[in-house]
């Protein structure tokens, strides 16, 4: 067993499960929000694109930027009608209205394009490698990590350089304060929402590129995201990508000691992080 | 007239006269439902075992998130515990399955416990996708347990639903065959459980319990400030909510005879549904999982054959309840109308004022 090739292995899945967490990351620091259903939306997005390939003909990475202003409508929609609705002291209401989202996106999915496993038509690029002598890297893998990182450096530039981000951050830290200094909470609140589906849309790209999908897969992906989030700690991105790449790691670690183990390795390494680090390893937020 | 109303000008008060009724009319349905099984058919009884049995999770879950303010996402887990735990048992110690039912609440309940001490680490909503991730990890071990069966699952050997306890007795006094009266044992074992379940979490809610509980829930500073351990409430809620759940799931598969770890630790059979019920009915009552779950056994005859459709349903109506009614059906005709048949809120009724108390006339 090469020990070398499975830690890059896992590394890079590690950025595909950061490009999950990003939008659950940024949706949860500006409203409290868990969305149940993220992992969904990431599914319907690549049925999305799929669907976008099919009918234009385009490339799939073609396909994704067309998607994308589908989907930040999608999510701006989302949260002005439905989401902004629930909002509140409770968590009850929101959560049980996402998880509704979650069972209605899936099963119309289901209903719509049936149970059958997709792929995205990746191309030449699918099977493409770079030798690096010790270790074959898989361009498509290195693609996605560097889509995480340079998401996150955006997000990151978003969040502490423009007027927007400063909006973002005011109404995390005090929603009614902001509303006196003039920002609209809801309106934010339903930005944000457009802007994570859009990260929805990248992580579904490479979700559809790099494995085949179908309607039942979404839950799974939201618990991975989940886990990244938790255990990079809550507000830091840069911890969420560290989240991600222990899940990555813990899973091809697991795969390569027994297949049947892989998932089960992500989830042990979760619960070893909050065992020993409750709010993360890198936590910014306090709540 | 001298009542003990006017001696003391002051009592709390949780019944109304509506409860008295309420509680009449109960034990009327529970003495029906009991003699059901003398004249109903097969397959009624097999639904009422599903309503039953989808009653007591629900009324589980409710208490959890209802009263307890702790969305799990994760039930699932202590019903495929308490089922794994009844076939484990009977399948490799040869035990009978209707006391392998007791031993499956208690392993859903030694479960709860790390369970808790790590999604109690997740505050609000991550606490829901903690359990979650549990539950996960759960039927991710338990699928590697070969001798039940690994990943594929197994049934229970016709050895031990052959030889179940009280079915050849249930057969010779209804004349029916052993499958039927199997189905029967099971039906009443529902029963049981459904009425200890709403009954003890009525008494728990009336009593001393059930105010922290309630106190905790709306006001977690404030109860503390009164005394009440928050974490020593939710701990309790979430073990008892796992002592019933696992009782409910062995029940479930013991009927079933036949288990699989995607079936027993299923989210969307064992929890999704069961929220459904909750939500539409109304959350944070014991009146709502009853009203929701003959909604849900409706739409569920009206709607099943179309599949897919039929969750889609459940999801927009469960939205749309969440949206526009979020205190469930219950909730609201309660709101209108003022009528509660399990009352928990204690009033206070002034002797003085009100000679005729409402309790006399009974």
């Amino acid at each position: 067993m090469n020990w070398i090739d499975t830690i890059v292995q896992g590394v890079l899945l590690g950025g595909l499960y950061a490009l999950f967490a990003s939008g659950l990351s940024l949706v949860f620091g500006i409203m409290r929000l868990v969305n149940l259903a993220h992992g969904d939306l990431i599914v319907l997005g690549a049925y999305l694109i799929l669907l976008i390939v099919s009918l234009l003909g385009l490339s799939p990475f073609v396909a994704a930027m067309v998607a994308l202003p589908l989907m930040f409508a999608l999510g701006y929609g989302l949260q002005k009608f439905v989401l902004n609705r629930v909002l509140g002291e409770d968590i009850l209401p929101p959560l049980l209205v996402t998880f509704g989202i979650s069972i209605v996106v899936q099963n119309a999915l289901l209903q719509g394009a049936s149970a059958d496993t997709q792929r995205l038509p990746a191309g030449d690029i699918g099977v493409a490698s770079l030798n690096l002598g010790i270790v074959n890297i898989g361009v498509l893998p290195l693609l996605t990590f560097g889509s995480a990182v340079g998401v996150i450096l955006i997000l990151n530039h978003v969040f502490y350089r423009t007027a927007l981000g400063r909006a973002f951050r005011a109404t995390s830290d005090d929603a009614t304060t902001a509303s006196l200094m003039g920002i609209r909470p809801r309106a934010v609140f339903a930005q944000a929402t457009g802007i994570a589906m859009m990260i929805v849309t990248i992580a579904a790209l490479y979700l559809g590129l790099r494995a085949s999908f179908d309607p039942a897969v979404g839950p799974a992906r939201l618990i991975y995201a989940f886990e990244a989030v938790i255990i990079g700690g809550l507000g830091s991105l840069w911890g969420t990508l560290a989240g991600g790449v222990i899940i990555g790691l813990a899973q091809t670690i697991g795969a390569a000691i027994n297949p049947e183990w892989q998932i089960l390795a992500g989830h042990v390494a979760f619960l070893l992080v909050l065992l020993v680090k409750p709010r993360g390893l890198f936590p910014r937020a306090f709540d | 007239m001298n009542t003990p109303a006017s001696r003391t000008p002051y009592r709390v008060e949780t019944r109304t006269r509506t409860s008295s009724i309420a509680g009449f009319t109960a034990i009327a349905v529970v003495v029906l439902l009991v003699v059901l099984p003398a004249f109903a058919s097969r397959s009624l009884i097999q639904d009422l075992f599903f309503i039953l049995t989808m009653l007591t999770l629900a009324q589980f879950w409710n208490l959890l998130a209802g009263y307890g303010g702790l969305v799990s996402v994760g039930q699932q887990a202590f019903v495929g515990i308490g089922a794994y735990a009844l076939f484990s048992t009977v399948i490799l110690w040869g035990l009978d399955p209707v006391p392998a039912i007791l031993l499956g609440g208690l392993a859903a309940l030694v479960l709860a416990v790390p369970f808790g001490f790590f999604a109690f680490r997740l505050q609000g909503a991550y606490f829901a996708i903690g359990t979650w991730v549990l539950a996960e990890v759960a039927r991710l071990v338990v699928a590697q347990w070969k001798a039940v069966g690994g990943g594929t699952g197994t049934s229970l050997p016709r050895s031990a639903t052959e030889s179940i306890i009280f079915t050849s007795e249930i057969a010779t006094l209804f004349g029916v065959r052993a499958s039927a009266a199997r189905d029967i044992l099971a039906y009443w074992l529902a029963l049981v459980l459904a009425i200890v379940a709403i009954g003890g979490i009525y008494w728990l809610l009336r009593s001393k319990r059930g105010l922290a509980l309630a106190a905790v829930r709306d006001n977690p500073q404030a109860a503390r400030s009164v005394g009440v351990d928050a974490q020593r409430v939710k701990w309790f809620v979430f073990l008892v909510a796992a002592l019933g759940t696992g009782l409910t799931g062995a029940l479930i598969y013991m009927q079933k005879a036949r288990i699989s770890p995607d079936a027993a630790f299923s989210l969307n059979d064992w929890t999704a549904y069961v929220i459904f019920i909750v939500v539409i009915g109304g959350i944070g009552t014991i009146e709502g999982p009853i009203v929701g779950v003959l909604v849900f056994f409706a739409l569920q005859a009206l709607l099943a054959q179309y599949g897919a459709w039929y969750l889609m349903v459940l999801g927009v109506i469960g939205i749309g309840v969440m949206l526009l009614a979020p205190r469930g059906l219950w909730g609201s005709f309660s709101d209108r109308t003022g009528i509660q048949l399990f009352p928990i809120r204690r009033r206070l009724v002034v002797g003085a004022l009100t000679p005729k108390t409402p309790s006399r006339e009974e």
